[in-house]
């Protein structure tokens, strides 16, 4: 049997295994990447160029301006439909229904999370696609609106759970108190719960868009997959029913093709080899964009239970 | 001297003022619970539609076959237990480390920088895109560890991607025997881990397994992270076979697998497609089904 102090080490070890994992995952893509960033990476020509080549015979660029807009246009719409009825429901669930129906909703919304990513891609492939092709006359029904509305659906449960926390933990007196002035329900949520809860609301959103951007199965099999910035100046701006590609589908899609060389005998890589390191930058800009989304989360969740 | 009828209605109808609130009141929850229903129709309908478009594909040789005629006919039976392989494997993994984590954060951390920086690197090990978990099992485990693409490879990486579910619930399992349990057994002159064996974890059993159950399902629906570690687009074993791979191998994957054949192979009948998804979903919703209600005894059951 292993002794108090081995389990106790043990104990604080696995502790600490979060914070080791989370460092190996940044070192780990970081040191397949390296070489990209040492002999090829330059700003401009990264994210400010539309131009993703990297299998091209003659000019090999790696612009992933279009990746973003891509990962951008999904996310904002996947938003514009999960926050309304994400903080929508939170708020039915935590303050209009009872328990029983409470507790099936809450049910119900962990299935819808528990489905998994690669079925929601199956389902804007076979469903969704020729539903959008049918109701808008839209050449292909896979595009930035058949994603926006599947990674919706995907990031309703977080912005639900999260927000529902968020309005629950607003102390039972704050409630009283307005009732007792002769507000009604919906008077007390606008007027009281709301405001007290919005640093958990606003959390709440910053995780689902978390979620949408890094959602990966989903979009690479219903945006279409075609690099293309659906902005532009005319009417309406957004062009919903183009075909878009992501910075997660795009890894997932290439990393399989692209090869993995290596260093010539004096340091430098073979042009063939920046493919796939690219891929791995391209990692390191997503890995960089959800840290920060959700470091911003836990600082503000943090901040409202300082305050407390 | 009495009070006119009219006047006595008056007195009990509700002002103008409180009518318009009521109404607005009834409105507002109205439409609140449209909203709630309209993202759970969805859930409900795709799933009525999966499994009626896979109704005629579903049998018992469905699951226990192998595919045949490149993926247009014959079962899902590789995929199956390729699944099965690399969740137990995940499992196996996380589950010791992920305890663990849960019992030093809700028995042994104190309310400091540290903990705070744990609880924010758990946090972003579960946000981290599953992708980029994807290149970071391909960098540290198939190439630096030099596993190679394998079970091992594969199930290492989703080991850990699932972590933060198993330390969260472990944790909160944790956090609901009562302090005044612990307090009685160091009265007794128990030591910590005394204490944390004999009465915290089987206090808490239950709740840990309903985390175990969930990273199951988390594991078992993940594609992105398998997809160049270990899932592999074909594997030849025989029908029914239990143990065809090695933790070396690589092996089908029925999340994978689902995606191969939707996007990849052409000509496969659409039966076939919907089949698959009902599978890789029903799985997935029964093992959680069992979590959820397991947690709901436990609630029940609570007698502090």
């Amino acid at each position: 049997m292993l002794s108090e102090r081995t389990i106790v080490a043990l104990i604080y070890l696995c502790g600490i295994s979060a914070i080791i994992f989370v460092f190996g995952i940044f070192y780990f893509i970081f040191r397949e990447g390296a070489p990209f960033l040492r002999d090829v990476f330059d700003f401009d020509s990264f994210f400010l160029s539309a131009n993703w080549f990297p299998t091209s015979e003659t000019n090999k660029r790696y612009g992933i301006l279009a990746l973003i807009a891509g990962t951008g246009s999904v996310t904002i719409l996947a938003m514009l439909l999960a926050v309304p009825f994400g903080l929508g429901s939170a708020v039915f669930i935590s303050e209009f229904c009872g328990p029983r129906l409470k507790e099936w909703l809450k049910v119900l919304i962990e299935l819808l999370a528990a489905i998994p990513s690669v079925v929601w891609g199956f389902i804007g492939l076979m469903v969704m696609n020729p539903l959008i092709v049918e109701l808008t006359g839209a050449p292909i029904g896979l595009n930035t609106l058949n994603a926006g509305i599947v990674v919706g659906l995907m990031s309703v449960p977080i912005i639900v759970s999260i927000a529902e926390d968020a309005i629950r933990a607003v102390p039972d007196t704050y409630r009283e108190a307005a009732e007792a002035l002769g507000a009604t329900r919906w008077q007390v949520v606008y007027k009281v719960l709301l405001p007290a809860a919005k640093n958990g609301l606003l959390a709440a959103v910053l995780l689902g868009v978390g979620r949408a951007v890094g959602e990966t199965m989903a979009v690479l099999m219903a945006t279409g997959h075609s690099v293309n910035i659906p902005f532009d100046g005319e009417f309406p701006f957004f062009h919903v029913l183009d075909s878009v590609r992501t910075l997660t589908a795009t890894i997932a899609a290439e990393l399989g093709e692209a090869p993995r060389l290596m260093a010539e005998a004096d340091g430098t890589y073979p042009e063939e080899a920046h493919h796939y390191q690219s891929l791995f930058v391209i990692g390191m800009v997503l890995f960089a964009i959800t840290f920060v989304i959700n470091l911003a989360a836990d600082l503000i969740v943090k901040g409202v239970r300082k305050k407390r | 001297m009495s009070i006119s009828e009219p006047a006595i209605k008056e007195l009990f109808t509700a002002s103008p003022l409180t009518q318009k609130k009521l109404t607005a009141q009834k409105w507002v929850k109205v439409g609140l619970a449209l909203v709630t229903l309209a993202i759970l129709i969805p859930l409900l309908l795709v799933l009525g539609y999966l499994l009626v478009k896979a109704w005629p594909a579903l049998s018992w040789d469905f699951l226990t076959d192998i595919p045949r005629r490149g993926m247009r006919a014959g079962g899902l039976w590789p995929a199956l237990i390729g699944t099965l392989y690399i969740v137990v494997f995940s499992l196996a993994a996380a589950a010791p480390v992920g305890v663990m984590a849960g019992i030093y954060l809700n028995e042994f951390a104190r309310d400091t920088w540290l903990t705070r920086i744990i609880n924010l690197a758990v946090v972003n090990l579960a946000g981290v895109p599953s992708i980029v978990h994807a290149l970071f099992g391909m960098g540290a485990f198939v190439l630096f560890a030099g596993l190679g693409k394998s079970i091992l490879a594969a199930s290492l990486t989703l080991a850990i991607m699932t972590l933060p579910v198993i330390i969260v619930a472990t944790k909160e399992a944790l956090a609901s025997v009562p302090m005044s349990f612990r307090e009685a057994c160091w009265n007794m002159g128990a030591s910590r881990w005394q204490t944390i064996r004999t009465i915290v974890l089987p206090n808490s059993v239950s709740g840990i397994l309903t985390g175990l159950i969930l990273e199951v399902c988390r594991a078992a629906g993940e594609t992105a992270p398998i997809m160049f570690t270990g899932a592999v687009f074909y594997k030849a074993i025989a029908p029914g076979d239990l143990f065809p791979y090695a933790p070396s191998d690589q092996c089908m994957a029925l999340s994978y697998h689902l995606h191969t054949i939707s996007t990849q192979v052409p000509g496969v009948p659409e039966e076939m497609l919907y089949g698959t998804a009902v599978v890789l979903v029903g799985f997935v919703l029964a093992f959680n089904s069992v979590a959820i209600i397991a947690r709901m005894r436990i609630r029940a059951r609570k007698k502090w």
